[in-house]
Order: C-alpha cells, then sequence, then structure tokens
C-alpha cells in the first residue's frame, strides 16, 4: 500500500531572456501527467502588473496556488502603496511566499521576468523553495537542460569559434529554442505563448509546436 | 443636542427606547466634511470635500479604492474611515482570491454594518464615529450605499452626509429624476455642483480640495485626476458667470 504522494509534475517549460529594456517570455501550453496529455491549451504565464510576469512549471495545481496569491498580494501592495510593486520589490515577495511554504514546498519552478524601475529587462530564476538570483537569461520544467544549453552558446558569446546565430531577435531565439527542444522533450509541444515586454508595450503572440 | 441622564454608555436604554451614545456617534458624522454620492444606470460617483488641518497642510483624503468595483468615502472620525477602509479592502480581497469573482457590494457593506452593530451592544466599546458612502458595481449596476454608526445601511440614488450637506442634498432632490440616462460627464458635473452647493464662499475649490471618484460598468474604480476636477470647476464658475 503506497502512501499518498501530494506532487506530481505536469511537465512543460517556460523560457525568458533578457535584452536591454525588453524581456520575452515563452511558455509552452502543454500539461501532461505521465504518458498522457491533459491539455494543449494551458497558459503557464501569468501577468502580475503592468511590466511583471511570472512564468512558472512543474505542478499545474502548486502553480495556480501561487499565482492566486500573488496577485493577492500585488492587490494588496497597491492598496497600502499607492502604486505597482516594482520587479525587484517582487523579486523578494516571491523569494518569501516560496520560503513560508519551506516544509511542504511548492512544486514550482519559476522565471520572475519583466521591466524593472530602471528601465531594464530582467529575469529572475528561482527553485522550489525560493532561491533565486538575476539572470539575463532563464529556462525551467522538463526541457530546461535542453533550452539552457542552446541559450547558453547563443546569448553568452564565449566558447564560439564561428559567428552563426540562430536569430538576433529574442522574440525568434525564444521560438527556435522550443523548437528544438520540442524535437526531443515529450512533455514540450503543441504551442507556445510568447510575450515581448517592453517599456513601450506588451505584444503577444502564438507559435505552433510539435504535437507528438 | 441636549445632554441626557442615561448616555453613559451603549447599554443603557432611555425610557423613550433610545441609546443616547450611538445618537451621539451620529452627530460626529455632521463634523465631518461633506461627501456626497450618486448614480445614474451606468455609473457611480463619489465626490467630497476635503479639509486640510492648516494652510501649511495637505488636504486630508477621504476618498479610497476598495476593489476594482467598489470605492469608499466617509465624513466623521478620519482614523476610524481608515480603519473601515482596511478592513473592506482585505475582505473584499479575501472574496475574490477564494471566489475568483468581484464580491458583491452590498455583502461587503452588510459585512461592515454587522461589525458597527457589535460595537453598540458591548459596553467597553463604542460606536464607529464615521458615516460611508460606498459606490459600487453588480450585476444589476451601480449601487450607491450608505453606512451609519447605529449599523444600519440604506441604498440611495443619490445621497450627501457631513457638515452642511443640506444644501447638496437639495440640489439632488431637485435633480435626480434626470441621472438615469445621463453620460459620463454630465454626471460628474452634478457631483462637483452639488458639492460647490454645499461649500461656503471662503472654502478654496480646486482639484486637491475636491476629490472626485467614478465606477462604472465599463470603468473600473478610479480617481478623476486633479486637472479633469480644475477644468470642470471652471467649467462650472463660468457657466454661472454667463447665468449672472
Amino acid at each position: 500500500m503506497s502512501r499518498f504522494n501530494p506532487y506530481n509534475d505536469n511537465g512543460g517549460t517556460v523560457v525568458a531572456v533578457a535584452q536591454g529594456s525588453r524581456v520575452v517570455i515563452g511558455g509552452d501550453t502543454r500539461i501532461s501527467n505521465g504518458y498522457n496529455i491533459l491539455s494543449r491549451n494551458y497558459n503557464k504565464v501569468t501577468q502580475l502588473t503592468s511590466t511583471t510576469f511570472i512564468a512558472t512549471s512543474g505542478q499545474v495545481t502548486d502553480a495556480q496556488a501561487l499565482h492566486k496569491l500573488l496577485l493577492a498580494k500585488v492587490a494588496l501592495y497597491k492598496h497600502q502603496h499607492g502604486n505597482e510593486p516594482s520587479l525587484r520589490a517582487l523579486s523578494k515577495l516571491l523569494c518569501v511566499t516560496l520560503y513560508s511554504r519551506r516544509f511542504f514546498p511548492y512544486y514550482t519552478f519559476n522565471l520572475l521576468c519583466g521591466v524593472d524601475d530602471d528601465g531594464q529587462g530582467k529575469v529572475f530564476g528561482y527553485d522550489a523553495i525560493g532561491s533565486f538570483d538575476e539572470l539575463k537569461y532563464g529556462a525551467q520544467g522538463s526541457g530546461q537542460q535542453l533550452s539552457i544549453s542552446i541559450l547558453d552558446n547563443q546569448m553568452k558569446g564565449t566558447n564560439r569559434t564561428d559567428s552563426y546565430s540562430f536569430n538576433s531577435d529574442p522574440v525568434g531565439l525564444v521560438k527556435d529554442v522550443f523548437n528544438a527542444i520540442a524535437e526531443r522533450d515529450i512533455y514540450t509541444g503543441d504551442h507556445v505563448l510568447i510575450w515581448d515586454v517592453s517599456p513601450q508595450g506588451i505584444n503577444q503572440s502564438t507559435f505552433r509546436l510539435r504535437s507528438d | 443636542m441636549l445632554k441626557s441622564p442615561y448616555d453613559t454608555d451603549c447599554i443603557t436604554w432611555s425610557p423613550q427606547g433610545r441609546l443616547f451614545q450611538i445618537e451621539y456617534a451620529m452627530e460626529a458624522i455632521k463634523q465631518g466634511s461633506l461627501c456626497v454620492g450618486l448614480k445614474s444606470n451606468d455609473y457611480a460617483i463619489l465626490a467630497t470635500l476635503n479639509r486640510a488641518p492648516s494652510k501649511l497642510a495637505e488636504y486630508q483624503q477621504k476618498l479610497y479604492e476598495i476593489d476594482e468595483h467598489i470605492g469608499l468615502c466617509f465624513s466623521g472620525l478620519t482614523a476610524d474611515g481608515r480603519l473601515i477602509c482596511k478592513y473592506l479592502r482585505t475582505e473584499a480581497l479575501n472574496y475574490k482570491y477564494t471566489h475568483g469573482t468581484n464580491i458583491n457590494p452590498q455583502r461587503l457593506v452588510g459585512k461592515l454594518s454587522d461589525k458597527a452593530q457589535i460595537k453598540t451592544q458591548r459596553h467597553s466599546k463604542r460606536p464607529y464615529g464615521v458615516g460611508c458612502l460606498v459606490i459600487g458595481l453588480d450585476e444589476n449596476g451601480p449601487h450607491v450605499y450608505e453606512t451609519s454608526p447605529d449599523a444600519n445601511f440604506y441604498e440611495y440614488y443619490a445621497v450627501a452626509i457631513g457638515a452642511r450637506c443640506q444644501s447638496a442634498k437639495t440640489y439632488l432632490e431637485k435633480n435626480y429624476e434626470t441621472f438615469s440616462n445621463l453620460s459620463k460627464d454630465e454626471l460628474i458635473i452634478h457631483a462637483v455642483k452639488a458639492v460647490k452647493s454645499s461649500a461656503q464662499s471662503d472654502v478654496e475649490l480646486n482639484g486637491r480640495s475636491v476629490s472626485v471618484a467614478i465606477v462604472g460598468r465599463d470603468t473600473p474604480f478610479k480617481f478623476l485626476t486633479s486637472d479633469e476636477i480644475e477644468a470642470t470647476l471652471s467649467q462650472l464658475s463660468q457657466a454661472m458667470e454667463v447665468e449672472v
């Protein structure tokens, strides 16, 4: 008789790339359970303020609970301060929210991204219990290892003997990354929802991926 | 109001069946500055006349957002009003978190009244010293509510509370039947006119001493900017000059 396991990985990948005052966030729309697909149309990204987004992979129910909680905390912040929290403030807020569940963690692997007060696009990557770091680009989820290798190669500019680039535009790069990881990662596929966030505004687009 | 021998605390009835402490609490509202609330079929508006403790001070805020579909202003003890605002915000946020939808404004006002009632039936507590005007939106449209220290709440087409509110009430009584189909801007003009009618001649009306907020079917709760208020005020004073 096996004990009840509260955790379940619903798969999927989220990627974010910051460049100058712009950040591009992509999340695939597949959620799975083992070898079964539960949905091909699920959005893993939530907009928290006019300039910040949270992209989460891992367990869907924990991600939903976390996103709901953060939205309520942002609303409270807005009431108390009279303005939206900055990306920097939210990054710490997410950290303490995750750590508050240190002994029964949210099974969530998060990327907090957006445009900060200084006008720069930033990505913050988290583990399940709130350890976080500011990054130029990040990936979380089942396709993390596959995508981070590509992003290291394209974004870092070191350890290269040639100058071939996948795509100089971050949106194009994110699309190429998802196409690449969908080939080998069974949990990533169907569609990618992409947000192109800059001080000028937010551009959302959908991109088809392999359905197998 | 004259002093009475039965007014020591909330839990003592007078022989006529009155609770004087609660009635005295209602008097506190009349000391506060003016609040006006009115609605049409599509919008509800709150307007307040703000006070500054001295020429050196900023005008004190009386108009608050509770949620994207509910707003509040109050007359009376400002500290009580701010605490009520905090309570309503918490309740509205918790409801939204649990149910995923906006709380019904009447339910929220009812919760406040339930809380106020407790303070009228304990020897150790005093009633709230504020009357609140709440505007809110539900599936039936916009609503205007008034709450008071006696733990009642009432719904209105238009209402005014606070110092010299009778002039504003008279203006609203004369005009409220025309409100139903007015545009947003026309309704705002009525609100500001109502505030103006109660303001004494030595009170300066500008974008900071007057606050206006609106909520509507297509408009989440928002404040009018001080520029927008000044524009309405100067529009009104020009019109009045023409009339004279």
